[in-house]
């Protein structure tokens, strides 16, 4: 814990495996930059890993951050929360930023609750939208300035909370993988390096995992970046079935995703889940075919930029969130869309 | 002169009908403490009939799949009655792993929970499905504690215990935040490993647990103590048993039988002494305990907790504002499910440049 230090800097934990950044720490640092000047502060990254890691510095300079904290030690070579939480809770009594964000990746999610624990301050998981906002707490007359808004859906996405720290800082958040644009690498943006000392502060600690084998496989299919998306949920009926989903898709350039019934019924893989436990998506069409819309997947699917809803059921909640909607049977409607899709692609490449 | 025989009846009616039931004196739990790695575990490595402590950390959740009715009142509260409360479902999976540990080595499963003393109920479920002992931390001082106050609290009581293996559900879907299982094994000093998959091994003071990762597993191994997040995928939960749930249901903890008197002596201002309820309630949780049916219950002087780091006060994140999920449409607009419907609305998407 650390008292409220205005002039403190807004921090971007950069993930990173295997000597790779993950996307999310990019697409944090986009809302950071917007964050960091509203309160006219710096940008800062802080990266850690084996000796060698601050070679992915440059590129977390060029999307945006003004300074990048490198420690760099064999400890650090693989993740385990006690010597990462130990480092990142180190610099925060050192530096004193106002705000600490993470991505909400199971990495993420396992060392920030840590680091909260030790510095005794406060953590708001899987934000949706952060905010710069006055809070004034009941029944006190001290209005306190500029605070983040950590704003996230709870109760199985039924209401949106706004949560504050305006006492014990910093002021932490993990968010949700996919909510927030990556910004653009800017080629030529400096910043600063600066080379933590972390041997002293890790002396004693003795990472207590020992990990034994470690199998990543990148997901088969990337929903995140897909400009558009086919999803088919519990009315498509069958995986032979959710070949018309997959046709859809193919003609479109689109990539397929499903609801959370279309996955535990097996119609497709859970890599392609779309909603609240799977992937948050914002794509620029997303056509949603014989999903009734529940609110754990509309959580995971409302901040596309156009929803095109076909369903059987004209009052699926679905249909509340579409900007487009046919009600018929996808089974004859899909294979009209293809067509028109055919000849309509047909005609404007000559027009 | 049903005055003085009126409680114990009439509150045994209200509690089920334990109390003229002929239940034997059936101790549930075993003494935590006895183990057989003494605390500290020297010399455990290699040891064979180890028996493992475990203690699953569980909590009652509104069901947020199943909602009736309005999820927020007007005033911008929870509305809990539109949400009927159920065993958070990735507790359930915690808890078979830890009867699965316990049928595998031996020794015993401690289920904890913190709430109302309504949390209860998630309790007796534990019991019904195997769970030796159950300890209810309730106290007014602990209301509005987020994450951070409570995992303080419940590191408290775990303290106690000093359990092999706390076990914990990966999250609760009413907040859906993961964060109680990784600072309660910081402020145990424990190490965590989060989203188990698969306990491979335990064998002496070493487990083996495939954990997931997102893309992919991880196979980790570590020293005991720890502490263990659970995934919903790790295992099939068992069903209650039968006999178990016919003799567990009509355990009580000492507050859900303060209430019920007081329910009973609402109203009844003739005959109501604060000693009489007192008395009473004195006798009918002697009786549980004798039975075996008396739920623990902890307050946080019982687990010498600093009152700075509970409740509202020891909670760094407060709430700024509520609001209801409102949808939001837009501009809608239907087309027919028609050769000439499908063309319409291709031209539309291709003019927005959301295809082509």
């Amino acid at each position: 814990m650390i008292d409220v230090n205005r002039q403190g800097e807004v921090w971007v934990f950069a993930e990173a495996e295997d000597g790779r950044l993950s996307d999310v720490p990019l697409e944090l640092l986009g809302k950071g930059r917007q964050l960091a000047e509203v309160l006219h502060v710096p940008l800062a990254a802080i990266l850690l890993g084996a000796p060698g890691v601050g070679a992915l510095a440059d590129r977390l300079v060029a999307c945006g951050t003004d300074k990048v904290y490198v420690a760099a030690h064999e400890k650090l070579a693989h993740y385990q929360a006690v010597s990462y939480a130990r480092v990142i809770c180190h610099l925060i009594h050192q530096q004193a930023p106002q705000i600490v964000l993470y991505g909400a990746t199971p990495m993420g999610r396992d060392l920030a609750p840590t680091v909260a624990s030790a510095a005794r301050c406060g953590l708001t998981a899987d934000c949706t939208d952060l905010q710069i906002g006055d809070h004034k707490p009941p029944g006190s007359e001290n209005v306190h300035k500029n605070l983040m808004f950590q704003i996230r859906p709870a109760f199985g996405g039924n209401i949106i909370a706004t949560i504050v720290n305006y006492d014990r800082w910093p002021q932490m958040a993990t968010v949700r993988e996919g909510v927030m644009v990556m910004p653009q690498d800017q080629q030529g943006r400096t910043g600063q390096i600066v080379t933590a000392e972390v041997r002293e502060v890790l002396k004693d600690v003795d990472p207590p995992l020992e990990i034994l084998e470690s199998i990543r496989r990148d997901k088969k299919v990337n929903l995140k970046a897909a400009r558009a998306i086919v999803a088919g949920g519990a009315g498509v009926g069958s995986r032979e079935n959710f070949q018309l989903i997959w046709d859809l898709a193919n003609c479109l350039g689109a990539a397929v995703g499903g609801s959370r019934a279309a996955v535990d019924l097996g119609f497709v893989d859970h890599d392609h889940q779309v909603g609240q436990t799977g992937t948050t998506v914002r794509p620029a069409l997303y056509v949603a075919c014989g999903i009734s819309g529940a609110v754990q997947h509309r959580a995971g699917m409302q901040e596309a930029s156009r929803i095109l809803a076909i369903n059987t059921d004209r009052d699926a909640p679905v249909f509340q969130v579409a900007h487009m909607g046919i009600v018929g049977d996808m089974n004859v409607v899909i294979p009209k869309l293809i067509k028109a899709i055919r000849h309509g692609t047909s005609e404007s490449v000559l027009a | 002169m049903w005055r003085r025989q009126m409680p114990a009846n009439r509150l045994d009616l209200r509690l089920g009908g334990f109390y003229d039931s002929p239940s034997v004196a059936v101790r549930y739990g075993r003494a935590v403490v006895v183990s057989g790695i003494a605390p500290g575990y020297p010399g455990a490595t290699g040891a064979v009939n180890v028996e493992y402590n475990c203690v699953v950390c569980v909590k009652q959740v509104p069901d947020t799949k199943r909602i009736m009715g309005e999820a927020m009142k007007e005033d911008g509260t929870v509305n809990r009655a539109a949400l009927p409360a159920i065993f958070n479902p990735e507790d359930l999976n915690a808890l078979e792993e830890a009867l699965a540990i316990r049928d595998a080595h031996g020794g015993t499963v401690t289920v904890m929970t913190m709430g109302l003393p309504a949390a209860c109920e998630v309790l007796r479920v534990a019991m019904f499905r195997g769970a030796d002992r159950g300890i209810l931390i309730t106290d007014r001082r602990a209301a509005a504690s987020d994450t951070l106050a409570t995992s303080y609290i419940l590191s408290q009581a775990i303290k106690k215990l000093k359990p092999d293996i706390v076990l914990c559900g990966r999250q609760a879907i009413d907040g859906d935040t993961a964060q109680v299982g990784p600072q309660l094994a910081e402020k145990l000093g424990m190490p965590v490993i989060t989203y188990l998959e698969r306990l491979l091994s335990l064998e002496g003071d070493r487990i083996t647990v495939q954990r997931n990762v997102g893309g992919g597993f991880e196979v980790v191994r570590c020293k005991l103590p720890v502490l263990v997040t659970v995934m919903e995928t790790a295992n099939m939960p068992r069903p209650p048993a039968a006999r178990k749930t016919m003799k567990f249901k009509k355990a009580r903890s000492r507050a859900e039988v303060e209430a019920a008197a007081e329910q009973l002596l609402m109203g009844d201002y003739e005959n109501y002494t604060a000693e009489l309820q007192a008395g009473e309630v004195e006798k009918y949780c002697e009786k549980l305990r004798v039975a075996g049916l008396l739920i623990e219950q902890w307050s946080l002087d019982d687990i010498e907790a600093d009152l700075n780091w509970c409740g509202r006060e020891g909670s760094p994140t407060k709430v700024h504002r509520i609001q209801s999920v409102v949808l939001k449409g837009g501009q809608y607009k239907e087309y027919p499910p028609s050769e000439q419907g499908a063309a319409e609305l291709v031209a539309e998407l291709i003019k927005d440049h959301a295809i082509g």
